[in-house]
């Protein structure tokens, strides 16, 4: 789960990483309201909204006055910004950040990830802040340092330090940076983070570290026990049929084609997907739609793919183990009735109760075109669609 | 022979007494696998299914024997119930719970190093179906009909993928020594190299069938490990072509965040050690046979 900037640099700042003053505005007026109650004469006016790229998609400005500050703050809010990463549809800003501009001498960047190959925490840094990291992968890997954290022990002290001097600080700006560290390892492991990333960290003209960007993401399975990290969460920056499909317990992305897709289990929805490809198709999404699925689940599952009106063919692919063929062919079924489905149905469905599964079908009457494997249920979904969308 | 489990292993389930646990392990009981009790705090002397229940693993090993557990426990408990049974001497724990906060595992894994290797437990999962080996008994929840006796090792992050390549396999002929399925988690107790190190030692085993996906290092690490120490044929298929970048597909750990995790660059990775690595999902059982053939052939 993702959280707003200004949410991470409030959690960071409790934890102890400078960052800049400032204030959280919902409408121009307030905007300006804060950059007055910050002081000084310039400010940093800045979208918030969960995606990165914000600078180059005109999310962010320096501003030199408060009527600046107003005027831009007015051609940002309600507005919907894309950004490389945001996706064509892009978000919605409903809400500024307004912090004091800082003196930037340096710009580094530090980053907490999972890493999966030492299954700890790992530390990426670099002395070159300000670009994504997967541009400075490319451009200047020589410059990233990596580091991974035991977790019985912590990030130690020595750790810490030798990784300050490997980015070239002095000795005064190394314990600022110890002190930087540690607080975002205590923040990540506290908080059940998955992501803590200050890009850019940077060190101002009077050699003081200051985070003036944060990205932090939470472990979903962990919200349980993180209540206040929970209460973060903003739907208006979800693509609302993900989320809706997630409260139902489904697993649900959105992808270009016009193939609907309903299968159980994550390995075998992707697979599905490869060979609706490699048949002449494109997948209109990913849909798992879990373990123990009831007919309810599956009528649930056909409205969420049915809502995207690109879908043109569906495709029910189920290999069933803890599922039941027959409580998905209940729900097959059952959609029909209270979905209304007018477009070519292919069912193919194998393992637990498939007899039985496949009986309802066929005693339906209903136009369902089946399927035995997994090639022949790709193939005739490909084969079924109308002549001008294929 | 097969690996983790045979008919003699003697298994306890985790979490017995909860509806699901006792259901599995009805299903356990009536495919021959050797069921000897159960554990639930606070249960201890009851019984279910004519089985013993305990207050803690530490006496189920005592009072049983037990070798391996089924660990059916929700996901705010089950890092602490896996640490359990590693703590009371069982030897192989399958962990079926889906959504173990990662950080758990974390410790989980870190917990694990303190035994000697001798008294290591070995964790499958968790996020995953289990692990059966054919006509002998199971640890999990897949549907045991579906896998023929015989001699191909399956491994695979995905279940129902892995039933897919079974009853492909099965349509042609072909048997399973035993079938693995280590999570889609990003943390996992066995990786890839760990059960293909396993099936490679296995005189039950002449070649390995392999089911990855997008995300992490272990497809590649497992290549390493093929090509560096195998005799024995692997094939293999990498789900997530289609796959966009950045975007979970369903499992944690299915997420193309680094090189060398696309499924593209797996395949290669994969094919460059020498694997055949199947063009689709549904070439899984044609390609481990043509193997096969090849092999008896030369």
């Amino acid at each position: 789960m993702d959280i707003h900037e200004y949410q991470a640099k409030e959690i960071l700042g409790r934890f102890g990483v400078p960052v800049p003053r400032g204030g959280l505005a919902y409408s121009p007026e307030q905007a300006s309201y804060r950059a007055r109650e910050i002081g000084g004469d310039a400010w940093v006016v800045k979208a918030q909204i969960h995606s990165g790229g914000r600078g180059q998609a005109g999310g962010v400005k320096l501003c030199r006055s408060e009527e600046e500050v107003r005027a831009f703050a007015a051609t940002l809010y309600g507005r919907t910004l894309v950004t490389k990463q945001s996706g064509e549809a892009g978000k919605m800003v409903d809400r500024l950040w307004v912090e004091a501009a800082s003196d930037i001498a340096r710009e580094l960047y530090l980053g907490f990830v999972l890493d999966r190959k030492s299954e700890r925490i790992m530390i990426v840094a670099s002395g070159h802040g300000g670009m994504e990291i997967e541009e400075l992968a490319e451009t200047d890997p020589a410059s990233l340092v990596r580091m991974s954290i035991d977790p019985a022990v912590g990030l130690a002290e020595f750790q810490a330090r030798e990784l300050a001097f490997n980015l070239g600080l002095n000795a005064g700006q190394v314990a600022k940076m110890v002190t930087i560290l540690r607080a975002c390892y205590r923040a990540y492991r506290d908080l059940d983070a998955t992501m803590v990333e200050i890009n850019p960290l940077v060190i101002t003209g009077s050699g003081d570290l200051v985070a003036l960007d944060a990205k932090m993401s939470f472990d979903t399975n962990a919200l349980y026990r993180r209540p206040q990290i929970a209460e973060l969460r903003d739907r208006s920056q979800e693509d609302p049929r993900e989320s809706t499909a997630g409260d139902h317990g489904l697993s649900y992305v959105g992808l270009d084609g016009n193939i609907g897709c309903i299968i159980n289990g994550a390995g075998l929805a992707m697979a599905t997907l490869d060979m609706i490809k490699l048949a002449g198709g494109e997948p209109a999404n990913f849909l798992d739609i879990g373990g123990g699925a009831s007919p309810e689940r599956v009528v649930r599952a056909f409205r969420t793919v049915l809502s995207d009106r690109n879908v043109a063919v569906m495709l029910v692919n189920i290999f069933a183990g803890i599922n039941r063929c027959d409580w998905v062919a209940e729900g097959v079924v059952a959609a029909y009735k209270e979905v209304g489905i007018d477009i070519p149905l292919v069912v193919r469905l194998s393992g637990t109760k498939v007899d039985e599964g496949r009986e309802i079908i066929r005693a339906s009457g209903l136009p369902i075109i089946t399927a035995d494997t997994l090639a022949d249920a790709a193939a005739r979904a490909v084969a079924a669609l109308p002549r001008k969308a294929a | 022979m097969a690996i983790l489990i045979t008919r003699d292993t003697k298994v306890i389930v985790q979490g017995i007494s909860g509806r699901i646990g006792k259901f599995h392990a009805a299903e356990m009981i009536d495919y021959g696998t050797r069921l000897v009790g159960g554990v639930t705090p606070g249960k201890g002397g009851e019984t279910v299914l004519d089985l013993p229940v305990f207050d803690t693993v530490r006496q189920a090993v005592e009072h049983t024997g037990a070798e391996a557990s089924l660990v059916f426990v929700p996901p705010p408990f089950a890092a602490d119930a896996i640490m359990e049974a590693a703590d009371a001497g069982i030897k192989t724990a399958v962990c079926v719970t889906d959504g173990i906060p990662a950080q758990d595992m974390m410790r989980v894994k870190r917990f694990l190093m303190r035994y000697p290797a001798d008294r290591k437990m070995r964790l499958i999962g968790p996020n995953c179906a289990g692990v059966i080996s054919p006509g002998q008994g199971f640890l999990g929840i897949m549907p045991p009909a579906i896998y023929m006796q015989g001699r191909i090792g399956i491994v695979g992050r995905s279940g129902t993928l892995g039933y897919e390549a079974a009853s492909q396999m099965n349509a042609l002929g072909i048997g399973v020594s035993t079938s693995v399925g280590i999570g889609g988690d990003p943390i996992n107790g066995s990786s890839f190299k760990d059960i293909l190190a396993l099936f490679e030692a296995d005189p039950g085993t002449d070649a390995v069938m392999m089911i990855g996906e997008i995300g992490g290092p272990q497809e590649a690490e497992a290549a390493a490990f093929v090509r560096d120490h195998m005799r024995k044929p692997v094939v293999a298929y990498i789900a997530g072509l289609s796959a966009p970048k950045g975007r979970k597909m369903g499992h944690a750990g299915a997420i193309i965040s680094a090189f060398g995790e696309s499924a593209q660059e797996k395949v290669e990775i994969l094919s460059a050690a020498g694997i055949s690595v199947a063009p689709n999902p549904s070439a899984m059982g044609e390609t481990m046979a043509g193997v096969l053939k090849a092999r008896v052939a030369a």
